[in-house]
């Protein structure tokens, strides 16, 4: 029965993490975005500095009507968007936010498990633009799986790096096993595993699969209402993962003074800290053409984790 | 020495970031009204005690946005014998702000002071044809003109002050000398 009772709320707890969360960075983004723009941003929903925005853009997209083109292959184009966004709360879970079992579910294969399942959420945007039969949507979902897998490999590979190192694929063994001098260590796989991280949330600079200059919105083009909420969730809820697992992989989590007490405020700031870099970077850099996103893949970063990885290896077979 | 690779990447996040550390350039209109400068051009006003109906403005404006009716009106003669003077007497003086273009040769152009420019900017109408403010609602913006702003402490002296010192001088002088006259006559 207490087994039963605590799935449930470490269920209930993984899922108010993130509903909430991605609203935050998605608010943040709102602001962040209009003053380093010199704008203000929302100023209106909720009275205190349009703390409300999303919430009121919530709505707004429940009330829309929710469209289905009529030569588009029904099932799948209602599918997509779970599809987009459950990956997200599933790697959620194995994400440990304090040490000892401050965390959704503490699982063997934890790193494995969640960038398998990350694998997965690039899916969606496919089947989306498969789906919808418009070739803006269809040329957005090709692209979605030419940068994929572009960038999935030297993301993999950082993150084996990490593995390396720590001697386990299990995120709290990772972080169990975490030094400070494994930050300077890790530090080149840190950054392929971050902008591949951004790469695969089709952000910007790398948000070519939904460049609106040249296809409108990529695979989403097509959707209205909820099912396009839920998209620009997923892309929210993605950046969430993508900066708590940096943070885990290559910060080191909950470690900083008193972790014992206060390690889920370090593993927060941690992850907020990257989330702000991840929107930093959206407003400074200009999208990037694809040819160049591509070789920036293929001839920087893939070699640049290759090096990582044979760094980890040499010094691990020297410390050992 | 080479330039650092990357260098250009960071001066771009140090821009954003800058930028974000600044206060921001929003004016939230609707709530805080603008801080507009002297001499803004927001709408014409008129001071009717002062037009003598000339139809300068009417004439001059590029646009013929201005409307001026106006009769005579014959005054009886003040000696006998003299012949009985006629006057203006302004009808309808209206401004059709739909065609005006804010170009301010109405206020140029008036002779007696009877144009003026007022800040005043918020008068959207929902009706095209309640864009033409009449004699009443132009004697209304009178009251929203601000005072002319004071002049450059450099600046010439206004002629009006000029020619009235001068004059004062001259008096001044004349007195002066008067009084010494006498005091010349004992000696």
């Amino acid at each position: 029965m207490t087994t039963t009772l605590d799935a449930l709320v470490r269920c209930i707890a993984v899922l108010l993490v993130f509903l909430v969360l991605p609203l935050v960075i998605g608010q943040t983004e709102h602001k962040v975005m209009a003053h380093m723009q010199g704008r203000l941003g929302p100023m209106y929903a909720g009275g205190f500095h349009g703390w409300a925005q999303l919430v009121a853009d919530g709505v707004k997209f429940a009330q829309k009507e929710d469209v289905v083109p009529s030569g588009a292959d029904r099932k799948i184009f209602q599918l997509a968007p779970a599809v987009a966004l459950l990956p997200y709360l599933l790697a959620l879970v194995a994400i440990p936010l304090g040490p000892g079992d401050l965390l959704g579910q503490d699982l063997d294969a934890g790193l494995f498990f969640v960038l398998a399942v990350m694998g997965v959420g690039v899916l969606g945007s496919l089947m989306a633009g498969w789906a919808s039969a418009n070739k803006f949507s269809l040329l957005g979902g090709i692209r979605t799986a030419a940068q994929l897998m572009a960038y999935e490999l030297p993301m993999l590979l950082a993150a084996a790096s990490v593995a390396m190192a720590a001697g386990t694929v299990s995120l709290t063994g990772i972080l169990g096993a975490f030094h400070w001098w494994w930050v300077p260590w890790q530090i080149v796989g840190g950054f392929v595993f971050f902008v591949s991280g951004l790469a695969e949330l089709q952000r910007p600079p790398f948000d070519m699969p939904v460049a609106d200059s040249e296809i409108i919105f990529g695979a989403y083009t097509e959707y209205t209402g909820l099912r396009f909420a839920l998209f620009l969730l997923s892309e929210y809820a993605g950046i969430l993962v993508v900066s708590a697992l940096t943070a885990v992989l290559f910060l080191g989590g909950w470690h900083g003074p008193m972790a014992d007490s206060l390690g889920w405020l370090w593993m927060l700031l941690k992850t907020f800290a990257l989330a702000f870099l991840v929107i930093w970077i959206r407003v400074t850099y200009p999208r990037l053409r694809e040819d160049q996103l591509m070789r920036f893949a293929w001839t920087v970063l893939i070699p640049l984790s290759l090096a990582q990885l044979a760094l980890t290896g040499i010094v691990k077979v020297v410390i050992s | 020495m080479a330039p650092i690779p990357g260098r250009g990447l960071a001066k771009g996040l140090a821009v954003t970031l800058r930028t974000m550390t600044r206060k921001t350039v929003t004016a939230q209109y609707p709530d805080v009204q603008p801080e507009l400068p002297p001499r803004s051009r927001g709408v014409i006003a008129l001071l009717e005690e002062n037009c003598t109906v000339c139809m300068l403005c009417a004439r001059e404006c590029p646009d013929w946005c201005i409307y001026i009716d106006s009769h005579k009106e014959t005054l009886p003669a003040v000696e006998p014998n003299a012949r009985a003077r006629t006057r203006n007497v302004l009808d309808r003086f209206a401004i059709d702000f739909s065609l005006c273009m804010y170009c301010g040769i109405c206020i140029e152009v008036c002779p007696f002071d009877a144009l003026f420019w007022s800040p005043e900017f918020e008068y959207a109408e929902e009706d095209i044809q309640d864009l033409t403010h009449e004699r009443d609602r132009l004697r209304e913006w009178m009251w929203t003109v601000p005072a002319p702003p004071a002049l450059d402490p450099a600046a010439e002296e206004p002629k009006e002050i000029a020619a009235a010192r001068k004059a004062a001088d001259k008096a001044h002088a004349a007195a002066l000398a008067a009084a010494e006259e006498p005091k010349e006559e004992e000696a």
